[in-house]
């Protein structure tokens, strides 16, 4: 009789590595998808800036155009028109329409509102963006050292942390914005000019870091006592290679999650001050300096100070909903209480 | 009342309309500046003004600004006075606390002015020439900001200045009780001694004033009204002064409304609103730009356009590259667009574009315009070309710049256009915006290296002296010091000279004076220490219910002649 070959054992799927898992629930939850897909939108948009400035605007969205003229329908049209009603008192910039220039119409400088709001965008999310690189390596560099070293390092550290902690966010961002606003910040022989956007980038950083650092640094304490740890220092690893190899992978995903919510707060912050004229500077523009330059024309022409606005809504929206979402996927915590 | 002069040429040509314009000017211009009777029934009701911001201490001999000016002009009284009447009668200078404007005595070097009887403070003393006395040298003992400009050819004053505490202006200022007399002795005639003592700074009050900034706490004066109370972040209440009796209705009339309330805190596009809806009944800001088209359909009515004899203009520190080239100077003077500053500040209706120093009106003005297109008599346009020729010239470019200007609406518009020229000339330019409150002397004070500003200035009289002497006079440049309103730090002993020689002369020939005068002006025009932009005009909103709106030029909106019933 033939020996009926045994039934070769299921193989058990092949587990996918928690990265895979988490990208493949991401592509699943739409709605992140269709924050991300936003966000990228918004993002190649205001990296278009130039071009659109150049090719479709035609003007240059740093320089006064107060007395230019465009053509409407074959007509010469003042870019800021006298009015003609009752004493003909004041002017107005052109409004918005359906042409390729002036396309949300101009500010009160003459300038074309949608290429300043893409150039805008571009200086926010820049300066957003690199606040939130500099904030979360700085924030976990600090809790990760608190963290695993304890002891006076750990007093230290978590009491700046709680000093800074103690201060307002935006208190705290405008104070050292209004000192450094006018002369630049001065690091040694490095000088940082008020005009250049690192600096509002480093002191949006800077008030971010004890956000991050406290939950790194908790997570860091546990993660000290856990028996791969304990094992890795028992075998006489080194320090920076624990820290590398046992302790980072595994607050990483703590710091991904970080990402987009800080992305999403830095860009509030950065809007506001440069809507109080001290973060980008004149004639730069942020979404937040549009706005302040919108202010003045609130009851002529609403869409300058309304188009940043709505831009800066969909941005911080579409960071907080792939934030919601990252979380979910990449938070084990967060997973087991969802459970 | 006296009606304004009119042009001889004008009559023959147009009698029969003339006459009756001059009737119907008269009878208007009487019922304009007429005092109420007690039974006028316009008579009482509490009008409303409406402020951002107080603005600081309530001294007269201390306080330098016109919103508060307005309010001084109702409450106290100097020996003389500028006529409160509307245009050209406003600069007019009347006696008011002295009976007679006096002629001068030894060469134009000595004033007698017999004080009038009855005059009483708002606390029911009488008016003395002690009062008076005390008054002058009051002046030197606060340390007051026209003391060194205005008032410093009375005899004594040298001292008085160098050591404020213990003037006595002895010789200067002598008193006659006996007589009820004060007499001036001056080291050297001036043509503009009367307008000097018109000015605010000069109001007469009580002997016992304190000798230092009275800060909130109001002293008595003489007008038509007293300040009751006053707290700089909230409120100044007027009343009526209960011991005022009309003593020259061209000089201090009596007010029609009982009581003045004036309110800090809303901003300008609240006060608009609030005046707007009647809930007060005129704003001191200026009206936001985005509210004229809006105010010019709907409230024409109550708007009010009024010339004013002012500049806008950008002090360029001829001390501090790259404004110490004079081809710098004169390319930004090229390349500014007047028209666009002109769009900024509102439109054709309320500014004019310029570039010279003196207003229009003024002794000695002639239209002059070297920094345009087709240089002239008027500004017509920018000329790019030449202006950055004369920066490739002067081997400036790319040197940094940074340009200080207010932080209120149209002069960061203003700023942000100048940054934009001057970006575009090849000076990388950050724009500085201070608050309203400390710009101004900010940018005097030369500790502050301030290389480029926006700022404006308006006549505290109308004479051409206050523009050029006090402007750009070596003797108005006081390094360090808050107080340097020479700007743009030009110092030139030639100028100083015409300018002593031509204010020597307007004390005998005004003709040969303006002729001097107007040689001036475009001296210091063309050395481009300043580029002038516009001579702007104001605009008041009043409330519906407010009557009798007048102008001075000197005094503006006048509170006294206004009515609310």
């Amino acid at each position: 009789m033939p020996a009926v070959p045994a039934p070769a054992a299921p193989q058990p799927p092949a587990a996918a590595g928690p990265w895979r898992s988490a990208a493949a629930k991401l592509t699943a939850d739409r709605g992140a998808l269709a924050a991300a897909l936003l966000l990228m939108f918004i993002v190649v948009a205001c990296l278009a800036a130039p071009l659109y400035a150049e090719q479709v605007s035609q003007t240059d969205p740093f320089r006064s155009n107060i007395s230019g003229e465009i053509v409407v329908d074959g007509q010469a049209r003042a870019v800021i028109e006298a009015s003609t009603e009752g004493l003909g008192l004041g002017q107005t910039p052109i409004g918005p329409a359906w042409r390729a220039r002036y396309l949300l119409g101009a500010d009160n400088q003459g300038r074309d509102v949608a290429a300043r709001l893409l150039y805008g965008g571009r200086a926010s999310l820049l300066i957003a963006g690199t606040a939130t690189l500099i904030g979360i390596a700085l924030g976990a560099a600090l809790g990760i050292v608190a963290g695993y070293f304890g002891g006076v390092v750990d007093a230290v550290l978590s009491r700046l942390f709680d000093v800074l902690w103690a201060f307002p966010v935006y208190l705290l961002a405008i104070s050292l914005s209004i000192v450094t606003v006018g002369t630049g910040l001065h690091i040694g022989p490095l000088l940082i000019e008020a005009s250049n956007p690192l600096l509002p980038a480093l002191i949006i950083a800077g008030v971010g870091v004890p956000y991050i650092a406290r939950p790194v640094r908790a997570q860091v304490k546990a993660l000290r006592s856990s028996e791969f740890v304990l094992a890795a220092i028992g075998f006489g690893v080194p320090t920076a290679r624990i820290l590398r190899v046992d302790v980072l992978p595994n607050v990483s995903g703590t710091l991904l999650v970080f990402v987009p919510v800080m992305m999403a707060l830095n860009m509030i912050t950065e809007s506001a001050l440069s809507f109080l004229s001290i973060g980008v500077q004149p004639p730069q523009a942020s979404w937040g300096s549009i706005i302040q330059d919108g202010l003045s024309l609130l009851y002529t022409r609403p869409v300058v100070a309304l188009a940043p606005g709505v831009a800066i809504v969909l941005t911080v929206l579409a960071l907080n909903v792939l934030g919601d979402a990252l979380r979910e996927v990449l938070d084990p915590q967060h997973r087991v209480k969802l459970r | 009342m006296a009606v304004p002069p009119l042009d001889p040429l004008s009559q023959r040509r147009h009698r029969a309309p003339v006459l009756a314009g001059l009737l119907w000017a008269t009878l208007c211009t009487a019922a304009l500046a007429a005092s109420p009777g007690p039974n006028d029934p316009h008579r009482g009701g509490k009008l409303r003004l409406l402020a951002a911001a107080g603005a600081g201490t309530i001294d007269p001999h201390i306080n330098y600004t016109l919103q508060y000016g307005q309010i001084v002009q109702s409450v106290y009284d100097g020996l003389v006075a500028f006529r409160k009447a509307p245009g050209a009668q406003a600069f007019v200078i009347v006696p008011d606390l002295a009976e007679a404007l006096p002629a001068p005595e030894n060469g134009g070097k000595r004033y007698v002015f017999k004080l009038r009887k009855g005059v009483k403070f708002s606390d029911g003393r009488e008016v003395t020439v002690a009062d008076a006395a005390a008054t002058f040298r009051r002046i030197f003992k606060v340390s007051g900001p026209t003391s060194g400009t205005f008032y410093n050819l009375i005899v004594g004053a040298d001292a008085c200045l160098k050591t404020p505490a213990t003037c006595t202006l002895a010789g200067g200022v002598v008193a006659d009780a006996k007589a009820g007399t004060l007499t001036i002795n001056l080291t050297a005639p001036d043509a503009e001694f009367f307008q000097k003592l018109a000015f605010q700074h000069a109001v007469i009050l009580p002997a016992d004033a304190p000798a230092k900034d009275a800060g909130v706490t109001p002293i008595p004066g003489t007008g038509a009204y007293k300040i009751a109370a006053y707290d700089p972040k909230r409120q100044m209440k007027l009343v009526r002064n209960p011991h005022f009796r009309l003593w020259s209705e061209e000089a201090q009339p009596d007010g029609y409304v009982d009581e003045v309330d004036y309110d800090f805190g809303l901003n300008d596009e609240d006060q608009v609103t609030a005046i707007a809806n009647g809930q007060a009944d005129w704003m001191f800001n200026p009206i936001p730009a985005d509210r004229l088209p809006e105010l010019g359909a709907k409230f024409a009515k109550q708007l009010h356009i009024s010339p004013l004899t002012a500049i806008n203009y950008v002090a360029m520190n001829v001390r501090l590259a790259p404004f110490d080239n004079i081809k710098v100077r004169q390319a930004v003077n090229l390349a500014i667009d007047r028209n666009a500053m002109v769009k900024i500040y509102g439109g054709p209706k309320l500014a004019t574009p310029t570039c010279q120093i003196l207003p229009p009106g003024f002794a000695g003005y002639e239209p002059y315009c070297p920094f345009t297109k087709n240089p002239g008599a008027k500004w017509s346009a920018p000329d790019l070309a030449k202006a950055r020729q004369l920066v490739k010239d002067s081997g400036t470019a790319g040197q940094k710049v940074t340009l200080i200007a207010r932080d209120i609406a149209v002069d960061k518009q203003m700023g942000t256009y100048l940054q934009s020229v001057l970006n575009d000339l090849g000076y990388p330019t950050t724009l500085k915006l201070l608050s309203d409150t400390v710009q101004f002397t900010y940018i005097q004070n030369t500790n502050n290296k301030v290389q480029i500003s926006l700022t404006t200035w308006y006549q505290d009289y109308p004479a051409p002296s206050n523009f050029l002497n006090v402007l750009f006079s070596c003797a108005s440049f006081r390094p360090g010091s808050d107080s340097s309103i020479n700007i743009s730090g030009l110092c030139d002993k030639g100028l100083d000279a015409d300018l002593a020689k031509a204010m020597a002369t307007g004390i005998g020939d005004p003709k040969a004076a303006a002729t001097m005068w107007t040689a001036i002006d475009r001296k210091v025009t063309d050395s481009a220490a300043s580029a002038v932009l516009f001579n702007p005009n104001i605009l008041d909103f009043t409330s519906k219910r407010l009557g009798n709106y007048v102008f001075s030029g000197q005094y503006y909106f006048l509170l006294n002649l206004a009515w609310v019933k």
